[in-house]
């Protein structure tokens, strides 16, 4: 692996980051100002990732996770802004950080493989192009140094190099997905930010695709935040699993703890729809009703009106996380820290 | 390169029902087109042109019309476009149209190709600085320019500049006492001439061109490409050119062509108001004295002329957009 | 207008994921939304946005103008008994022509025919591009390519030099031939916008839902692809409407129109062979050209709000109504 970039430059103090976490999150929200008033697609969302931790983030469209992770990543556009909390990588605060600064560590520490190559990649212009102009931007000048390691990163995810020369219009899809992937490897960053990368690919694909991703992770060491809503996905692949649901952290903890015993009704609705193929056969459920309008969210828990366990405090009382034994979950049932009921 | 051959083909397939429009129409009207020609004339018309245009119209019956279609097809390919009675008569109408050419070449080329450039760029620059304060006003004061009328634009500069502060000349295309010559007396007075009519054509088609850039950049900056340039740390110039603005322009080459009809339709109309001698002048005075070969020969190399504009910016698409050079 | 007629331009979504939580979708199984219902949300649209106000009192006036133009003006407009070439007075407000005709009153006079052409051209323009456009679009293969040859011939050869040369030989153009003709030159460019947005449409979901319902093409073609088809519509009829006024403007200047008409170009025309710029007789000439801003900036106006707030206010509206409609048709199964 060439040296030159596969050693990131450490950037911030680094007696924050060598102590552990390499991106926290605290009480991070973010609104949509809109003509119609102002929705808060998140709210209050706190976690954080160790150095080469795998963490999933799971929940259904339109619960936020897209907009968490473009937030971390500082790529929000107009009328997205974050309105609260803060992000820090590395040991720096990313909120509110100047682009040129940004710049300096986007993909080099952080980078970013989005869902649809097709269009996350500029049509006009080649794969190649696309490489050197991130290697260019972050100081490498010698073509030599490019082509090589866009060589390099290429074959480390199964594809000839001879393709730096084509558009993107001219690879399957996979291949797409696959050379997104390698493009976000360039410099070997210590964290990947991940948005649906499967989505977009057929079920075998998808398999060979995420394989691919846990071992160039285990390979290369970089942390991984990977957004899904395929919950088959997150059981073989994350070490950590966060669910959100309307704009909130549901539930949070080590993704075995969370399959075998989920504590948030919400969680224990998604394992029920996705039922094991190897397990005993259930009727297949899933959850009746739909999410909150963001615009005008409701007093108490987000989840009251379709919850098979709900109490009447949850209608009328806003709900905190509570610790149960390593794992974080948002519900009234486990005020005391333990399981009621 | 199986585009480009097809799209010529395409023009080939226009350009003759062009043709064929202008040979049917007139025999589709009531009346005889050639009677009223030389109605408006009141004999005087030399006897050869006379013949010549009962021809042109298969007045003499001794041809039907299938034969007739392909005589007139083959003087239009030949350059035989027949007699003018507008300028002088029995004046030839290739001539006629020779003489007027260069002026409108000069006229519309430059003020299309700096209506476009400047255009384009001002688009850019306002999407790429959105909500900045050339954004907010620009879109409104287009929106009216695009509604005005061209000639009307053109009547109140000859109002203002000419009429009443009396600093440009506003009419013809060079003071008539002049020579023609290559000094420079004359070119700067042809250029004199040329300011206020070109300003005209400038300032109206000049609006499409910024109001489309930029609303097709503000598409485009919001693709996720985009977004990725973003995430990939590349500085905010090359973010705008290669992936912006590379994308934005795509659907505008397109558009370039399109709207060079209505360009000329404009020009036509500004050459009116400001009796400048151009290809537009010669044929509203044809219109006038239901000068049909002259009128049709002018619709045809118009019609050409379009063409190959909108050829030349397909091959431009072709070059710069890698998709649509053809398969995998 | 200048955003619609460039080809090619996207007509993606910008809207972010929460457009739709902001418009405050009611609740399903609730009442729904009724087609009255959608009026007051368009007339409260237009309201709420500035543009489309004053596009749509602007021509509102316009309209009045045109209807009554008996009840301001009190002069005949063809009547030559007055002295040529006054200046605005009491009795004229805007001056006399040179021909001695009150200039206030032909103006007023003049708004009539220039809104029967517009009108008439702009529905005709856009009716005739629909039936083509969509026509095209749904049949497919050998009709497709067909009609788009056709319509892709028409386009490009350029309109205006084509509208003077049909109308020289017709010998000028009053206001129903002016009509025929600016819409056989404008229809084109229609046809291939909703064509493509025709066929965006045929793999939809909504559309295979009432093939496999076993609805016949027409009903389809009508109940389900014109409504969605509605705010491009309405889109394509202002910028025809517009693009007919400076067309028709264009060629009665030039003295392709009935010069006997009273109509605003043909006003132009005489002011420009009387040389009322040269001879002073300023508001002659300038007038009939404000006016014909005047309206083509209330078309203009109308039609940028539209493109604001076109789609999202008009959608879910349209998509309540199926799910309405398909909540009360309950299969007998």
């Amino acid at each position: 692996m060439s040296s030159l970039l596969g050693n990131p430059q450490p950037t911030g103090s680094p007696s924050r980051w060598r102590s552990g976490a390499i991106l926290e999150v605290t009480d991070l929200s973010v609104d949509y100002i809109m003509e119609g008033g102002i929705v808060r697609a998140v709210e209050d969302v706190s976690f954080e990732v160790s150095p080469g931790e795998f963490i999933g983030i799971v929940g259904e469209s339109g619960c936020g996770k897209s907009t968490l992770l473009f937030a971390i990543a500082q790529l929000l556009a107009p009328p997205a802004s974050i309105s609260g909390g803060s992000v820090i990588f590395k040991g720096q605060s990313l909120v509110g950080l100047t682009e040129r600064k940004l710049a300096a560590l986007r993909w080099q520490d952080m980078s970013v493989v989005m869902q649809s190559a097709m269009n996350a990649l500029n049509p006009v212009t080649s794969i190649g192009a696309q490489f050197s102009d991130a290697m260019r931007a972050h100081g490498v000048r010698s073509k030599a140094e490019i082509a090589q390691r866009s060589a390099e990163v290429l074959k480390m995810v199964g594809i000839d190099p001879v393709h730096l020369k084509s558009y993107p219009h001219q690879l399957s899809g996979g291949m797409r997905q696959r050379s997104m992937i390698a493009m976000a490897m360039l410099f070997t960053p210590d964290l990947v930010i991940m948005d649906e990368p499967t989505s977009a690919l057929d079920v075998v694909a998808q398999r060979s695709l995420m394989v691919q991703i846990k071992e160039l992770q285990q390979e290369l060491g970089f942390a991984v935040i990977f957004v899904t809503h395929d919950m088959s996905l997150v059981r073989h692949f994350t070490d950590r699993l966060m669910v959100m649901y309307a704009g909130q952290v549901a539930e949070l903890g080590a993704t075995t703890r969370l399959f075998d015993s989920p504590l948030h009704p919400y969680t224990v609705g998604l394992m029920e729809a996705f039922p094991s193929i190897h397990g005993p056969r259930v009727p297949l459920t899933g959850i009746p009703g739909s999410p909150p309008d963001l615009g005008n969210p409701p007093e108490g828990c987000r989840f009251a009106v379709r919850c098979p366990k709900v109490l009447d405090r949850c209608y009328t009382t806003a709900v905190p996380l509570y610790g149960v034994d390593g794992q974080q979950v948002r519900c009234l049932l486990y005020e005391n820290g333990e399981a009621r009921g | 390169m199986s585009f480009v051959l097809r799209r010529l083909g395409f023009f080939l397939l226009t350009l003759w029902v062009a043709l064929t429009l202008n040979f049917a129409l007139p025999r589709m009207m009531p009346g005889n087109p050639a009677q009223v020609m030389i109605a408006g004339h009141r004999g005087v018309i030399p006897p050869g042109a006379l013949k010549a245009l009962e021809a042109q119209f298969g007045l003499d019956n001794h041809q039907n019309i299938v034969l007739q279609y392909l005589h007139y097809l083959v003087n239009m390919a030949s350059g035989n476009w027949g007699v003018s009675l507008t300028t002088e008569p029995g004046n030839s109408v290739a001539h006629a149209v020779l003489d007027a050419l260069p002026w409108t070449l000069g006229l519309v080329g430059v003020t299309t190709v700096l209506a476009f450039i400047l255009g384009t760029g001002i688009g850019i620059v306002s999407a790429w600085r959105r909500g900045g304060r050339l954004d907010s006003i620009m879109p409104p004061i287009f929106v009216i320019l695009t509604v005005v009328p061209y000639f009307f634009l053109g009547l109140l500069l000859i109002l203002v500049f000419g009429v009443k502060l009396h600093w440009l000349p506003y009419f013809f295309t060079y003071n008539f006492t002049l020579t023609p010559a290559f000094n420079w007396p004359f070119i700067s007075n042809v250029l004199e001439h040329a300011i206020l009519p070109g300003f005209t054509l400038l300032i109206t088609t000049i609006g499409t061109w910024i109001l489309t850039m930029r609303n097709n950049m503000i598409t485009t900056l919001a693709e996720d490409y985009v977004r990725m340039a973003r995430a990939k740390g590349l500085p905010g110039w090359r973010i705008m050119l290669d992936y912006g603005a590379r994308n934005a322009i795509l659907p505008n080459l397109t558009g370039f062509a399109m709207s060079l009809g209505f360009v000329v339709g404009g020009a036509i109309l500004i050459e009116e108001v400001f009796n400048y001698q151009g290809l537009g002048y010669l044929l509203l005075q044809a219109v006038d004295n239901d000068d049909y070969p002259l009128e049709q020969a002018l619709f045809l190399l118009i019609t050409a002329a379009v063409l190959v504009a909108i050829l030349l910016s397909d091959v431009a698409t072709a070059i710069l957009d890698p998709r649509t050079r053809g398969a995998r | 207008m200048a955003t619609l007629r460039a080809p090619g331009q996207a007509g993606t979504d910008q809207t972010p994921g929460y457009a739709g939580a902001i418009g405050g979708l009611p609740a399903v199984g609730g009442g729904g939304i009724t087609g009255a219902r959608a009026l007051r949300r368009m007339a409260r649209a237009i309201r709420s946005n500035g543009k489309a106000t004053t596009g749509a009192v602007l021509l509102l006036i316009f309209i009045l103008i045109g209807l009554f133009p008996g009840l301001i003006a009190h002069d005949n407009p063809n009547a030559e008994i007055y002295k040529p070439a006054l200046g605005p007075s009491a009795q004229h407000l805007l001056g006399t022509t040179g021909l001695g005709q009150d200039v206030f009153a032909q103006l007023i006079y003049g708004a009539r025919p220039v809104l029967e052409i517009a009108i008439g051209a702009g529905l005709g323009t856009t009716i005739i591009a629909m039936l083509i456009g969509v026509a095209a679009a749904y049949l497919g293969g050998v009709w497709d390519g067909v009609l788009n040859l056709i319509t892709d011939v028409l386009l490009v050869i350029p309109a205006f030099p084509l509208l003077i040369v049909i109308a020289s030989y017709l010998h000028g153009a009053d206001t129903t031939v002016m009509i025929l003709v600016v819409t056989f030159v404008s229809w084109s460019y229609t046809a291939r916008q909703l064509r493509s947005q025709a066929l965006s449409m045929r793999s939809r979901d909504f559309l295979e839902a009432a093939r496999v319902r076993g609805e016949r093409a027409f009903y389809i073609i009508v109940v389900e692809i014109l409504p969605t088809m509605t705010s491009l519509l309405v889109a394509s009829f202002l910028t025809n409407a517009l693009y007919a006024i400076l067309f028709s403007s264009g060629l009665q200047f030039i003295g392709l129109g009935d010069p006997n008409q009273i109509s605003w170009g043909t006003m132009l025309y005489w002011a420009d062979q009387g040389e009322a710029l040269e001879t002073g007789q300023t508001l002659w000439i300038i007038m009939p050209g404000l006016c014909i801003v005047a309206l083509g900036a209330a078309f203009a106006l109308l039609n940028y709000a539209f493109d604001e707030i076109g789609n999202p206010a008009l959608r879910p509206v349209r998509s309540m109504q199926k799910a309405e409609r398909r909540q009360r048709v309950k299969p007998a199964r």
